[in-house]
C-alpha cells in the first residue's frame, strides 16, 4: 500500500526557513499511524493530527533536501516549460528514491519515491514490500494529471483551490492508496470518468 | 509553478479571524440549505477546505454544519462527495450518533465515504466492524449492487490489513480467498461494453459478445488478467485487476502461518496436479459455478484444495499466465512498463507461495529459470531480476535438492546439480558485477538492489559467499548518489568487512570521491562523442581517454576485490582528477566518506587481530598525506584517523611498541606539525602515553631514548623559528602535547630528565621578552610556559614525576569501591559489630 501522496515545493519560498517545504496537497490513506500504535494510543485527536501533518512535513522536507542534492550532483539547468507542455516537464522532472527509516517519521520502514518538475516535488510514500515499479509508473500518471487538470505549469492556484480534483485522481488511480496494475484500456476507462467529473 | 499567489492564499487561510470565520461558516450554512447547490457552494466548500487544512492546529466546525456535510457524503454528485469528504478528514473524528449513522448506511456508501471513515477510525474496533460491513457487501450478488459498487471494498480492505491484520475472523479470510480465486481466475473472458461504443452505424452486430484480447492484438485463448485488453471492461474484470493488485499482500499477510499436519496432503495433491494434463471438468468458479475457460493449458483438480490453498494454486497459474504474456510485444509503451511490473510482482507472489509450500518450488523454477534466461542479458529488465535473485536467494538450495531428488540416473544427478549451482552463480554475477557496473546511475535499481541486499544480509553471507568480493562494485552506487545511498550503506558495510578485505576496502574507501569523479567521466565519456567538441574541456576527461592512463582508471572501477590493495601510481591519479575536487557529485561523496571510516573502523576493532590493525595504522600513516586533494576533506579524514588511532592504540597499547618505527618516522617529520596538525598530536600522544615497559616488555631504553630525541628535535625546531611560508603558527596544544610526551619518555629513563629540563628553562628564557614568532597569541603563549614550569618542577621529584606521568593501570582505573574488603558499608559494619560487642 502506499501511506501517503504529496505535492511540496522543492524551491526555496521566502516565508520559510531554507531548507523547509510548503505542502500543497497532502493525502494519508488510511488510519493515521498514531490511531494503533502503543506509542501514540494516549494522545488527543488534535494532537494526532497535528501529528500526522508533522509527519508529512518532515516526508517533505526530507525529499526537498534529496531534490536539492540530486540537481546540484547532475548540474542539469532546470527548464521552464509553460503550460500545455506537462510532457514536456515530465520528460525532464528529476526523480529518486528516499529511504525513509523505521521511527523517521513512520514507525515502519518506507520509501519515499519522489520526481522533481520544476519548483515542485510529487512524492509516494510507499510501504516496504510494495511493488516500487508500479509505484513509479503511477506517479507519473498521477503527476501527469495533476499537471493538466490543474494547470500547475501556469502561475495559478489551482492546487490550493480545486484539490478536489486530486483527491478525484486519487480515488481512480490510487484507491485507498492500492497501487493497480492498469493497462492501457483500464486506463482509458478512468480518464474517461476523470474527464467527465473535471468538465463539470 | 508556485507563485506568490498561492503563498499568500496559505497566509490569508492561516490568518483568518474567528469573527470572519463564523459569518462564512453561518453563509455556508444557508447556501447548503438550498436545494441547487450551485457553483458558489462548490467553490465556498474548496475554500473551506483549504482554510481547514492549511493549519496544522484543529479548527472545530458547528455542530449543525458538520452534520450538513455529513448529509452531503451521500450526494448522488461525486464532486460533493469528495468536498464534504475532504472537509470533513480536516476536522475531528465523529463520534457516537454521527458515527452510528455511518455505520446504519454503509451499505450504500461510496468509496470517498469509506476513505473518510477509514481514516477517522480511532480503534481496531472501528476496523474490525467496517469489515464486517464490507464484508457483508462482498457477500450479496454483485448484480444487485450499482456498478463500482464493490470496487473500493478491496482496496479499503487491503488498507484495514495493513494496519491490523487481526480483524478479520477464519470464516472472513475463506470468505475473501474464495473470492480472490474467483476474480482471478474466472472473471468474464468477453470484453464488457465499450462506453465509445455507439453512434450511427452501430448495429445489432456489435453487441455480439468479442473476446478479450492480449497486449499484441491477438485474441486471448486462456482466462483474463490484468495484461488483457478490450473496448470495455464488465465489473468481474474490474475486480480481477482490484484482486491481483492486493493478493501478494494477502498472500504474505494471512498466509504466512501453515500448518505441517497437511503438508504430506498438499504434497501428494500437487504432485498430481503437476502430472495431470487432463481438462477436468471441476475447474470452474466454486462460488456462482459460472462456466468458464476450458482452455488453461494448466487445469487441475483443486477444487479438492481447501480455500487457502485453493488460493495458493490460483494464484501459482495467474502468475504463470501473467509470465508468458509478458513475453507479447505490446503496442503501448505505458503496457510495455506495465508488463515489467508484472513480471515482478508474479515472481515476488511465486516466491511467497513457494515460501509457504515447499512442493510449489519444483513446479515453479522451471519457469524462474526460463524467465532468468531470457531477461538477463537485457538491462531494461533489470529491475525484474531483483525478484528473481530474491527467488534463488529463497529457494536455490532447495530446488538442489529437489532437483536431485527428482532425478533417476546418476549421470542426470550430478549434471543437474551443477546446472542449479551455476544458475545461482549467474544470477549472483548479474546483480553484483553487471548491475553496479552498468546501472550505478539509476536511483531506483540502487535503492532496490541495497535494500535487497539489506533485508537478505544474513542468507546472502550464508549462500553468497562471494557477495563481499564485490564491494568495489558496489560502491559505485555510493560514489555516484551518495546522500541517496550513505544510509543503507551504513547498514551494510560492517558486512563486507572481514579480515581479507579491510586493507583493500580502507583504500577504496579514502579514494571513494576518485571513483566518484571517475563515474562522472565515464558517463561523460559515453554521453559525449569523443570528436565533438566540449563546451568546458576537461583535462581529466582527456586523461581518461588516454590510453597510458587505462590502467589506473580501470583500477578504480574494477568489479571485484582481490587484484591489490591499491597501485602504485595512486598520487599521479590525484593529479589527473585534481579539477574534479570542487565537481558536486565528488564533493557530496567526500563528505559521506567520513561517516563510512566511522562505520569501518568500529567494525574492524570487533574482527581484527593485532597483525592487521598494525596494518591498517601502517594504511592511515601513509595515506594521510595521499589523498584526493580536497582541504575539507583532508581535514575531515585526519580527524577521523585521530580518533580510531587513538582508540585502536588504547584497545592494544603494544600496537605502539610494534609499530614504533613508523610512527616515530611520521612524528619526528616537522612538515607534519603543519600539515597534518590533528593526527601529528594523536601520534605524538601515543607515543608519550604507551612507549612503556607497562604497554610491552620489548620496550627497551634505546628506543625510549631514539622516540624522545626524534620528538625533540621536532619541539626544538618549531620553537626556534617561525613557520615556514604559507603555513601557520603550531597550535599550542601541539607544543603542549610534544612537552608532555618528552617528559613522560624521560621519566621512564631518567638519563633523560636534564635535557627536558634545560629545554624547558631554555623555552621560559626565550618567552620572557613577550613575543615569539612561532606563537601569536600572548594566552597561548602563557598557557605553553605555565605547562612548561609545570613538567619541569614535576621532573624535579623522578619518583613523583613516573607516577604522575605514567601512572599504573590500578590508579588510572581505580576499583577501590567494588572491592568487598575495603568497600565503606563492609567497614561500617566491621566497626559497628566493634563498638556493640564492648
Amino acid at each position: 500500500m502506499v501511506r501517503c501522496f504529496l505535492i511540496h515545493t522543492v524551491c526555496p519560498v521566502s516565508a520559510l526557513s531554507a531548507g523547509e517545504s510548503r505542502v500543497l496537497y497532502s493525502r494519508v490513506f488510511g488510519p493515521d499511524d498514531g490511531v494503533l500504535s502503543e506509542r501514540h494510543r494516549e494522545l488527543s485527536p488534535e494532537e494526532r493530527r497535528l501529528l500526522q501533518k508533522e509527519m508529512v512535513t518532515a516526508v517533505a522536507r526530507q525529499v526537498r533536501s534529496a531534490v536539492s542534492l540530486s540537481r546540484e550532483a547532475s548540474g542539469r539547468l532546470i527548464v521552464e516549460t509553460m503550460p500545455g507542455e506537462e510532457n514536456l516537464a515530465l520528460q525532464d522532472a528529476d526523480c529518486g528514491v528516499v529511504r525513509l527509516r523505521a521511527g523517521d517519521p513512520f514507525s515502519e520502514e518506507t520509501s519515499a519515491l519522489w520526481l522533481g518538475v520544476q519548483s515542485l516535488g510529487f512524492t509516494l510514500v510507499c510501504e516496504p514490500h510494495e511493488n516500487l515499479l508500479l509505484a513509479e509508473g503511477t506517479l507519473r500518471n498521477m503527476t501527469r494529471h495533476c499537471l493538466e487538470h490543474l494547470h500547475m505549469l501556469g502561475q495559478g492556484s489551482e492546487v490550493l483551490l480545486k484539490s478536489n480534483r486530486i483527491d478525484v485522481l486519487l480515488s481512480r488511480l490510487l484507491p485507498h492508496g492500492q497501487l493497480l496494475f492498469l493497462n492501457h484500456r483500464f486506463a482509458q476507462s478512468l480518464e474517461k470518468e476523470v474527464a467527465a467529473y473535471m468538465a463539470k | 509553478m508556485y507563485s506568490h499567489a498561492s503563498e499568500s492564499l496559505i497566509k490569508q487561510a492561516r490568518e483568518i479571524q474567528e469573527s470572519e470565520l463564523q459569518k462564512f461558516y453561518s453563509r455556508l450554512m444557508k447556501m447548503l440549505q438550498g436545494k441547487d447547490l450551485g457553483h458558489d457552494t462548490v467553490d465556498s466548500l474548496q475554500r473551506l477546505h483549504l482554510i481547514l487544512s492549511a493549519t496544522k492546529y484543529t479548527r472545530t466546525l458547528p455542530l449543525e454544519l458538520q452534520k450538513r456535510f455529513v448529509a452531503l457524503l451521500s450526494s448522488p454528485a461525486e464532486q460533493h462527495q469528495v468536498l464534504s469528504a475532504a472537509v470533513l478528514r480536516e476536522t475531528l473524528p465523529l463520534t457516537g450518533q454521527e458515527l452510528n449513522y455511518y455505520q446504519d448506511n454503509l451499505g450504500q456508501l461510496n468509496s470517498h465515504a469509506a476513505g473518510l471513515l477509514l481514516s477517522q477510525a480511532v480503534s481496531k474496533g472501528d476496523l474490525s466492524s467496517l469489515c464486517t460491513q464490507l464484508l457483508r457487501n462482498l457477500e450479496s450478488r454483485p448484480s444487485e449492487g450499482p456498478t463500482h459498487s464493490l470496487m473500493h471494498t478491496l482496496p479499503v480492505l487491503n488498507n484495514v490489513l495493513t494496519h491490523s491484520p487481526e480483524c478479520l475472523s477464519e470464516d472472513q479470510m475463506t470468505l475473501v480467498s474464495k473470492k480472490l480465486v474467483d476474480w482471478l481466475r474466472y472473471a468474464s473472458v468477453m470484453q464488457g461494453v465499450g462506453t465509445s461504443s455507439g453512434g450511427f452505424f452501430t448495429g445489432p452486430r456489435s453487441r455480439q459478445p468479442v473476446p478479450i484480447a492480449e497486449l499484441d492484438g491477438s485474441v486471448s485463448g486462456d482466462f483474463f488478467t490484468v495484461l488483457c485488453v478490450g473496448q470495455g471492461f464488465t465489473e468481474d474484470q474490474w475486480m480481477n485487476v482490484y484482486s491481483f493488485s492486493m493478493l501478494r499482500h494477502w498472500l504474505l499477510t494471512y498466509h504466512s502461518s501453515c500448518s505441517t499436519v497437511d503438508a504430506a496432503n498438499r504434497l501428494q495433491l500437487s504432485l498430481s496436479v503437476s502430472h495431470s494434463h487432463s481438462f477436468s471438468n471441476d475447474d470452474r468458479s466454486e462460488v456462482d459455478g459460472s462456466v468458464v475457460s476450458m482452455v488453461s493449458a494448466t487445469s487441475s483438480s483443486s477444487r479438492l484444495l481447501p480455500p487457502k490453498e485453493r488460493l495458493r494454486e490460483k494464484a501459482f497459474q495467474y502468475c504463470q499466465r501473467l509470465i508468458e504474456q509478458s513475453d507479447r510485444k505490446a503496442h503501448k509503451k505505458t503496457d510495455t512498463e506495465l508488463q515489467k511490473a508484472c513480471l515482478v510482482e508474479a515472481v515476488c507472489i511465486l516466491d511467497c507461495v513457494c515460501v509457504e509450500d515447499a512442493s510449489l518450488v519444483y513446479r515453479t523454477f522451471p519457469c524462474i529459470k526460463a524467465l532468468f534466461g531470457r531477461l538477463s542479458s537485457e538491462l531494461s529488465y533489470a529491475r525484474v531480476l531483483l525478484p528473481i535473485a530474491q527467488f534463488y536467494l529463497n529457494h536455490g538450495a532447495h530446488t538442489q535438492q529437489r532437483v536431485l531428488a527428482a532425478a533417476t540416473s546418476l549421470e542426470r544427478k550430478t549434471g543437474s546439480r551443477e546446472m542449479a549451482a551455476v544458475d545461482c552463480e549467474n544470477v549472483w554475477k548479474v546483480v553484483f558485477g553487471r548491475f553496479p557496473t552498468e546501472l550505478f546511475n539509476d536511483p531506483f535499481l540502487a535503492h532496490e538492489l541495497l535494500r535487497f541486499l539489506r533485508l537478505n544480509l544474513e542468507s546472502i553471507e550464508l549462500r553468497v559467499p562471494q557477495y563481499t568480493r564485490y564491494f568495489p562494485n558496489l560502491l559505485k552506487f555510493l560514489a555516484w548518489d551518495s546522500p541517496a545511498m550513505v544510509d543503507d550503506f551504513v547498514d551494510l558495510l560492517p558486512s563486507m568487512v572481514t579480515t581479507g578485505t579491510a586493507v583493500e576496502l580502507l583504500h577504496t574507501l579514502l579514494d571513494l570521491p576518485c571513483l566518484s569523479a571517475t563515474l562522472v567521466l565515464q558517463h561523460r565519456s559515453t554521453c559525449l562523442p569523443i570528436s565533438e567538441p566540449v563546451g568546458r574541456s576537461f583535462v581529466s576527461l582527456d586523461a581518461f581517454r588516454n590510453p597510458s592512463f587505462r590502467g589506473l582508471f580501470l583500477f578504480v572501477l574494477r568489479t571485484e576485490a582481490g587484484s591489490g590493495d591499491t597501485i602504485d601510481r595512486l598520487s599521479t591519479l590525484h593529479e589527473l582528477l585534481v579539477e574534479a575536487a570542487d565537481w558536486p557529485r565528488v564533493t557530496q561523496c567526500a563528505r559521506t566518506v567520513p561517516v563510512l571510516l566511522h562505520v569501518f573502523f568500529n567494525t574492524i576493532v570487533t574482527i581484527a587481530d593485532e597483525k592487521l590493525l598494525a596494518h591498517l595504522i601502517l594504511v592511515m600513516l601513509e595515506r594521510s598525506s595521499l589523498l584526493l586533494n580536497i582541504p575539507a576533506y583532508i581535514k575531515e579524514i585526519h580527524r577521523v584517523f585521530s580518533c580510531h588511532l587513538l582508540r585502536l592504540c588504547k584497545l592494544h597499547p603494544s600496537l605502539v611498541v610494534n609499530q614504533s618505527h613508523e610512527l616515530l618516522e611520521f612524528a619526528g617529520s616537522t612538515a607534519n606539525v603543519y600539515s597534518k596538525e590533528e593526527l601529528y598530536t594523536h601520534v605524538v600522544w601515543v607515543l608519550g602515553e604507551y612507549l612503556s615497559v607497562s604497554c610491552d616488555s620489548r620496550c627497551s631504553v634505546s628506543l625510549i631514548t631514539s622516540c624522545f630525541e626524534a620528538l625533540e628535535a621536532v619541539l626544538f625546531e618549531i620553537t626556534s623559528s617561525a613557520p615556514p611560508t604559507g603555513s601557520v603558527c603550531p597550535a599550542p596544544k601541539v607544543i603542549n602535547t610534544l612537552m608532555s610526551a618528552l617528559a613522560k619518555l624521560a621519566s621512564r629513563s631518567h638519563d633523560l630528565i636534564p635535557r627536558v629540563s634545560l629545554f624547558l628553562s631554555k623555552l621560559r628564557t626565550v618567552t620572557r621578552s613577550g613575543s615569539v614568532a612561532w606563537c601569536s597569541d600572548e594566552e597561548d603563549l602563557v598557557a605553553i610556559v605555565t605547562r612548561g614550569e609545570e613538567l619541569w618542577s614535576l621532573l624535579k621529584a623522578p619518583g613523583v614525576a613516573q607516577s604522575v606521568l605514567t601512572p599504573p593501570p590500578h590508579v588510572i582505573a581505580p576499583q577501590w569501591h567494588r572491592d568487598t574488603n575495603v568497600a565503606l558499608p563492609l567497614q561500617l559494619r566491621a566497626l559497628t559489630s566493634l563498638t556493640h560487642s564492648q
